[in-house]
């Protein structure tokens, strides 16, 4: 039984978290007084793309192909270490938080050089930026995570979120909100939300992540959107851990609880993201310093304690 | 033992062969490679032995040198740093074959691997020499020798200032050594390594402080690091790869070594050393992504790397001092690994470079483009080389890394200082790693993806079988070296024993080896990931054939290869975030009519640290000597009275 659990958290991952895309667009249709899409629309897309014959610019290389299916597969690797309503998956070890902030940098890379491959002005304009952004982003992130190390005492996720509780609210909970909330703006960046990016935009030259996948298409664009979907939902359940401390002991209703909080994290950057206008390309890195800020201020915080 | 003898008569046998077979530049060639290759075969195996069993075996011959003893070492450190240094050299000469092939009749060919032969043999001497003399005898012929080869193409004005920059940077750092060595050595009749001993603690400062700068100047930190993003570019391909592969590891190994006679260590030169990487690290990297020309954007990148290491050294001596053994253990073995895994990477990466100057005839970014069309194979290698200095996993670069970033998170939970260094660490890591990321991508992008932006880059040829050997086998190196990395622990960790002879040192390897297994789990994990989601997606194409069109352009019918993007405005949304530092200058157009005619634009990318310091500071010290020019006659009577009256005055002293 003990190790079905794991693999079947891991399954749950893999099948639910398009379904985070659909709890984000009704939000926002919910704001905009549209009636929507169908929740499941990104399954139905998922089907109808892996359907398709694609088209391939003659620019392209191996490199245009590989890069879906490396950026998928890095994602993929990276959800089995992440832990699940705060308990360990099958890959969890001291410092795993490592591994996965390099194998999503291996994502970043796959996606970045199968943009240049096309040789289009416009992808190579997202591509610049997302690097940009991780320049920003990732400092902001390992910090926080650094902060949230030396709260509980651990070395691995699984360990920092098992051992956060509701006491570790009351005893620390300006560090904690300040984490919350830098893990969130990094959420926003990272997962090309508003503000830092419009995946709804018409105009190629506003779009980050979504440009670079302006050619992709078919199998490739599945692959593509399906990624975009599970890193989502990586870095929505670490603030769903964060804000979820309470573990009862009974590993179906914690899973129970979890995702329902994870579709409220879903729920939040729909708010956001109706609430709010695309920032500036260059107030962008300011936002993700503020990440930075706060992750900062939660370390000293800690480390005065 | 005897087979790192046969290695060095084997070198230097060749060297001589070589140098004698100048007439004839194809049995030149033959005679310097093949013997590189046979002294690294000889030399690989005593060194592997070594670090497998640990053992330390020493070789004393008579040698009538005065402070001198021709005692030669062999213990797992000397052996850590040997066994990288022996693929590299031997791969590199094999990959020189095909890549010297065209200079055959226009350049000294015999010479050149004379010298590649004599660089090998005085690094071999540099990492067994038991002795201070035999170590500074290798020191400087090793400097020697690179000089030679840096100055291959001397007719390009750029290279003669590059190689005697170098030149100045190797005497000063030699200087500084001779002085440390000598206070490390004083009274004894010997400079044996063995005889050593710490000194007390004010000069036992002065002494790091010496052999920090005098090994720093070779292994390139900032801010003693100006020589190299010169002369790295300048040699060629192969030999660029040794150098930033290995030759600047010679640094860090006299670093640690020296380190290792100074046992007690203060905590302050830990902090120091941890400084001096946290800077090294992050703007090695920016600096590179500001580069214009392949080779110096890994030239820069490896000031970074090097950095890296220099911070796991501090964050080590921070934990020795405050009797943090564990997590001392773990950022020594990190280092010492990524010593090993940069040296695999960075010497494929400047193979790639050189491939693409070969191929294409230069390696600047803004001409290059599309080579993967007419390169695919140093396409691919080329980009894994990228992504293992990346510190993607599952290659090898992210093993070093990870070891270090535990060490820091360890220390995160300590108390005071100590925590502060972990965050030190963390923080230069993670930033450095990030804009190498962006570094990588753009050199990688802009040479081989996309279309050709010149005519050159058109036409590029694929390399020679002999350099797409050595690319292979180095590739290969690098993954397996990311998939095996538990087993490289062991290794490291005896070289760190001996080195420092930690107390309670092992302990962290027990826990580091758990962690790592991990993650050639998790390599594995990606790598099976990747095929089955390569062989679903053959599964969903079903046979259909993909249609072929343009790149989409936002409907714009006619795009051409101008209108890419470029190195320069790939980058340029960091170049203008860190201008303050990086001072690059260039042109931008300045659009002031609504249908603006022509413009241009330029950017360059400054030696920051040598127009802003070093420049004037040589120029102060010229003036200076200005002013002492009248006792320079050109009269030889008085140059000798000179001789006279300084031996009067030794004589008077000591009297």
């Amino acid at each position: 039984m003990e190790t079905i659990k794991p693999l079947s958290q891991y399954l749950a991952v893999m099948l639910l978290s398009p379904l985070l895309l659909g709890v984000i667009n009704r939000v926002k249709a919910f704001f905009a007084g549209r009636r929507g899409q169908p929740v499941l629309q990104l399954y139905f897309d998922l089907y109808k793309l892996f359907a398709k014959t694609p088209v391939y610019s003659r620019t392209t290389t191996w490199v245009f192909k590989a890069g879906p299916i490396v950026s998928v597969s890095a994602v993929v690797t990276a959800l089995a270490v992440l832990p699940f309503a705060g308990r360990p998956s099958f890959l969890s070890f001291e410092g795993d938080f490592v591994f996965i902030i390099y194998l999503l940098g291996l994502a970043r890379f796959a996606t970045v050089l199968a943009a240049l491959d096309t040789g289009s002005a416009f992808e190579g304009m997202g591509a610049s930026r997302e690097m940009q952004f991780g320049v920003f982003a990732e400092p902001a992130f390992f910090l926080g995570l650094a902060a949230l190390a030396r709260v509980t005492g651990q070395t691995s996720l699984a360990g920092m979120f098992g051992a956060l509780t509701g006491d570790s609210w009351r005893v620390a909970a300006p560090v904690l909100a300040l984490l919350t909330a830098s893990f969130f703006i990094v959420l926003l960046a990272e997962n090309s939300r508003v503000p830092a990016d419009d995946p709804n935009t018409h105009l190629e030259l506003t779009m980050i992540h979504e440009v670079m996948a302006l050619d992709h298409s078919g199998p490739d664009l599945a692959y593509i959107l399906y990624g975009a979907s599970l890193k989502l939902w990586l870095f929505g359940s670490l603030i769903g851990c964060m804000v979820l401390p309470r573990h009862s002991g009974s590993w179906a209703s914690d899973c129970a609880l979890f995702l329902l909080v994870m579709f409220a994290v879903a729920a939040a950057v729909g708010v956001v993201e109706s609430a709010m206008a695309r920032l500036r390309l260059t107030i962008v890195p300011y936002m993700l310093i503020t990440a930075f800020a706060f992750s900062s201020l939660a370390l000293i915080f800690q480390l005065g304690r | 033992m005897v087979l790192v003898l046969l290695s060095f008569v084997i070198l230097l046998f060749s060297a001589l062969l070589a140098l004698g077979l100048s007439r004839n530049p194809h049995r030149a060639q033959d005679a310097g490679a093949y013997g590189a290759v046979a002294a690294s075969v000889a030399g690989l195996i005593p060194s592997v032995q070594t670090l497998l069993s640990g053992r330390t075996a020493t070789l004393c011959l008579p040698w009538p040198v005065p402070l001198g003893s021709l005692t030669l070492t062999l213990d797992p450190l000397a052996a850590f740093f040997l066994v990288p240094m022996f693929i590299l050299t031997g791969l590199s000469a094999v990959y020189g074959v095909d890549y010297l092939r065209h200079y055959a009749g226009k350049k000294p060919l015999g010479l050149a691997w004379a010298a590649f032969n004599a660089l090998t043999a005085a690094m071999a001497l540099v990492f067994t020499a038991g002795n201070a003399v035999l170590f500074m005898l290798g020191w400087e012929l090793m400097a020697a020798s690179s000089f030679l080869l840096v100055l291959f193409e001397h007719e390009k004005a750029q290279v003669r200032r590059a190689a005697f920059i170098y030149l100045t940077a190797g005497g000063a750092g030699a200087l500084l050594l001779l002085a440390s060595f000598s206070l490390l050595g004083a009274g004894a009749a010997v400079l044996d390594f063995s005889s050593f001993s710490a000194p007390s603690r004010g000069l036992a400062s002065v002494v790091f402080l010496l052999a920090l700068c005098g090994f720093g100047l070779k292994a390139g930190f900032v801010p003693l690091h100006i020589w190299l993003p010169e002369a790295h570019p300048a040699a060629p391909s192969h030999v660029s790869a040794v150098m930033s592969g290995i030759m600047i590891k010679a640094g860090v190994y006299g670093i640690i070594r020296v380190l290792g006679f100074l046992v007690p260590w203060q905590e302050w030169w830990g902090w120091t050393l941890l400084f001096i990487g946290a800077a090294s690290c992050v703007l090695g990297a920016l600096f590179s992504l500001a580069q214009h020309e392949l080779k110096r954007v890994l030239a820069y990148s490896s000031i970074e790397n090097v950095g890296i290491i220099m911070l796991a050294l501090g964050l080590g001596v921070i934990g020795v001092s405050v009797r943090a053994y564990p997590l001392a253990g773990l950022a020594f073995a990190g280092a010492l690994l990524h010593v090993l895994n940069h040296s695999l990477f960075k010497g494929l990466l400047f193979m790639g470079a050189g491939s693409v100057l070969h191929g294409a005839g230069t390696a600047e970014l803004e001409a290059l483009g599309g080579l993967s069309k007419r390169m695919p194979r140093a396409a691919l290698l080329f980009l894994v080389g990228s992504a293992a200095a990346c510190a993607l996993p599952p290659f090898n670069g992210f093993a070093g890394e990870f070891l270090i970033y535990i060490g820091a998170f360890r220390s995160l939970n300590s108390a005071g200082p100590l925590a502060l260094a972990g965050v030190i660490a963390g923080l230069s890591l993670a930033s450095a790693g990030a804009l190498a990321a962006a570094a990588f991508t753009r050199a990688a992008g802009t040479a081989f993806l996309g279309e050709p932006r010149t005519e050159r880059a058109a036409n590029a040829c694929e390399s020679g079988p002999l350099m797409l050997f050595s690319m292979r086998a180095l590739a290969l190196l690098c993954l397996l070296a990311g998939l095996g990395a538990p087993f490289l622990l062991l290794p490291a960790a005896r070289a760190v024993g001996s080195a420092f002879g930690l107390p309670s040192g092992y302990a962290a390897f027990d826990a580091a080896a758990v962690p790592l297994t991990y993650i050639s789990a998790g390599g594995l994990l990606l790598l099976a990931l990747i095929a089955i989601a390569a062989a679903k997606r053959r599964a969903f194409l079903g046979g259909k054939i993909p249609a072929e069109g343009v790149t989409w352009d936002c409907g714009y019918a006619a795009p051409t290869a101008r209108m890419q993007y470029g190195a320069s405005s790939f980058a340029q949304p960091l170049t203008d975030f860190f201008q303050p530092v990086l001072r690059k200058i260039g042109q931008y157009p300045v659009i002031s009519e609504y249908f603006p005619g022509k413009a241009s634009f330029s950017a360059e990318a400054q030696a920051v640290f040598y127009n802003s310091f070093y420049y004037p500071a040589a120029a102060r010290i010229r003036d200076l000597a200005y002013r002492f020019s009248w006792l320079q006659h050109g009269r030889l009577q008085i140059y000798i009275m000179y001789i006279v009256v300084t031996l009067m005055g030794l004589l008077l002293w000591k009297l």
